[in-house]
């Protein structure tokens, strides 16, 4: 198949509808607009439904009813807008919905900015909601990368019967990459439906029994067993669904730890600091949960020093930390606001950390 | 023997957990009997959000989900999108739907949703214990103004049929009351309309059933049967607000 050309958010909606989502909830919120504008003309084409909600709140609400009923459920958001959306992802975790959720993040807190961020990350991996519940979640480096995330999320949030996020900073969402489609999914029937999601609220003439997917559990050892059989699935899906990508480990004085757009900044600066004569290497976490701790049993003997790299004030950083457990020395290169450093900024950063350490 | 009634097969053999004079079993129950005589039990799917009434999933007999509070309208449109063709139903309490969801219920109608929302407003947070509502009536007691209601601290009663009726795509609206066995038949004739109109697939549909909650009123089930014919329809009188021509 031939590459075309196009902006992120119009790639990552075509990547939704050729996945086989079949309804989409929206509600504009710069910078993911572009998502929303084209799954209203052309998710109908392809057989599916839009709706642009009154809210986030709704939008994420509206999933929930039509996954609810099976059907292959996709919103999209930019970090404020996700925010709003944290009461009915947690709801949605409790009564074990497949949802597939792509936040396009911006600088914060707040109303923030519109420009490029990455400090959801905790709010992604730890979630704004109550209680107890996890939500696996991806961060793509580029465009080609986040449609075949996007692609495959809805048969992990099925699998698991969860919400999936894809974390896709703004950089990405408006900059243009030649991409290559994967081949359009058909739309689930009612009988496939009917097989595969046997819990689904379609009336009681279409299934076995009756269903009622719920959350209230007011009996505490009965709440109790529920979450302990959620947490079962996450278990599943930290040995399952752990995912990176390692460059330049072997020799690596310095260690960048990066996801996103500041992944693709810190492969620069290694080469920036190569001509000086510095080794560097980088961690790329692909899961941002599960955090694929094993990534960092693969650092070499050389290494000095692990840096978290990050659009924020510092958020991933504590998971580095944790992953590294004593073992590095860990520093931390961040900007924050919507500012993106250049690789330059990040090579420089990154030395004065090396000799501070030495 | 000849069986001239029995309980309609939209209900589970289960004992409600509503209060003694509560409104909600046959509110539940004139729904059923209507999806019933529709041949829709099988066909149906209802959404109960938060309030006395979440727990209507174990007492209708159909497939349901649950609801955050006030989000029902948002999950029924969902619903409709993925299952055109059955009939969807939200079940929701007045602080549900009048405060915490006013938003979800003024787009749904606003979009012309095509389900049916059935409405209980009984002026009072049940399921909490008795606080104010939007709809609690000036001068009523609740346990966030113990001394009753003023317009002052809290404004007037909300009336959702008559906001509601500004709503092009709401295109019926109407008000019932749970107060006589007379009274319940009409409202069991406005349920089967609105139904009957959802399937027709012209609008959103709305039916707003006037009902008691003896326990945090502090009434009897007999005395709560006055107050709502008194009290209560006076400010919130009965009758349809909005109807498409043919019905």
């Amino acid at each position: 198949m031939s590459k075309v050309l196009m902006k992120g958010n119009e790639a990552f909606a075509e990547a939704a509808i050729r996945a086989g989502c079949n309804c989409y909830f929206g509600y504009p919120i710069t910078p993911q607009n572009e998502i929303p504008e084209y799954m209203s003309h052309e998710l109908p084409k392809a057989g599916g439904s839009f709706v642009q909600a009154e809210s986030e709140l709704a939008a994420v609400n509206m999933a929930y009813g039509a996954a609810a009923a099976g059907g292959r459920a996709f919103i999209s958001t930019s970090s404020p807008g996700l925010a709003l959306m944290q009461e009915g992802l947690g709801f949605i975790c409790s009564t074990e919905v497949p949802l597939v959720v792509l936040n396009v993040s911006r600088g914060g807190p707040g109303v923030g900015g519109i420009q490029p961020g990455q400090a959801d990350y905790l709010q992604v991996t730890r979630g704004g909601y109550n209680g107890d519940a996890k939500t696996p979640v991806f961060a793509p480096a580029g465009i080609q990368e986040c449609v075949e995330l996007i692609y495959e999320a809805f048969d992990i949030a099925d699998k698991y019967r969860n919400p999936v996020i894809i974390f896709a900073d703004g950089m990405m969402g408006q900059m243009m990459e030649p991409v290559e489609l994967p081949e359009k999914k058909p739309l689930i029937s009612a009988e496939q439906i009917r097989t595969q999601k046997p819990w689904a609220i379609t009336g009681t003439d279409h299934h076995d029994g009756r269903n009622v997917v719920y959350s209230l559990r007011l009996q505490p050892d009965v709440l109790e067993a529920h979450v302990e059989h959620m947490f079962e699935k996450y278990a599943k899906a930290e040995r399952e669904l752990a995912r990176y990508k390692t460059s330049n480990l072997d020799d690596a004085e310095i260690v960048f730890v990066a996801f996103g757009t500041m992944s693709r900044l810190c492969a620069e600066a290694v080469e920036l600091l190569e001509a000086q004569g510095i080794k560097a290497g980088v961690i790329r976490p692909i899961s941002l949960w599960p955090f694929p701790d094993a990534a960092f049993d693969e650092i070499g003997d050389k290494t000095k020093l692990v840096i978290s790299t990050e659009l924020s004030m510092g958020q991933m950083v504590f998971d580095v930390k944790a992953a590294v457990n004593g073992r590095w020395p860990v520093g931390l290169i961040n900007r924050t606001g919507g500012v993106v450093p250049s690789s330059v900024e990040i090579a420089e950063r990154a030395k004065k950390l090396l000799e501070e350490v030495k | 023997m000849k069986t001239v009634f029995e309980p309609t097969r939209g209900m589970t053999k289960v004992d409600t957990s509503y209060c003694p004079g509560c409104s909600h079993g046959i509110a539940h129950r004139i729904i059923m009997e209507c999806l019933e005589e529709r041949g829709d039990l099988g066909n149906a799917i209802g959404v109960v959000p938060i309030g006395c009434s979440i727990n209507g999933h174990h007492f209708m007999n159909i497939d349901m989900c649950e609801s955050t509070h006030g989000r029902a309208p948002a999950i029924a449109t969902g619903i409709r999108r993925v299952q055109p063709d059955k009939i969807v139903f939200t079940y929701q309490g007045d602080g549900d739907l009048a405060s915490i969801g006013a938003g979800e219920i003024v787009h749904a109608a606003h979009r012309g949703e095509k389900f049916t929302t059935f409405f209980i407003n009984n002026g009072i947070y049940g399921m909490t214990g008795g606080q104010m509502a939007p709809t609690t009536l000036i001068g009523q007691r609740a346990t966030t103004c113990i001394d009753g209601r003023t317009v002052e601290q809290a404004g007037m009663p909300l009336r959702m049929c008559e906001l509601l009726a500004t709503i092009d795509c709401a295109v019926y609206v109407e008000r019932v009351i749970l107060n006589s066995p007379a009274n319940v038949r009409k409202a069991k004739k406005a349920v089967k309309t609105a139904l009957d109109i959802q399937q027709a697939g012209l609008g959103f549909t709305f039916v707003e059933f006037i009902s008691t909650c003896p326990t945090n009123w502090g009434l009897t089930p007999v005395e709560s049967l006055r107050w709502i014919e008194n009290e209560m329809a006076s400010y919130y009188p009965v009758g349809n607000f909005r109807k498409p021509e043919g019905y």
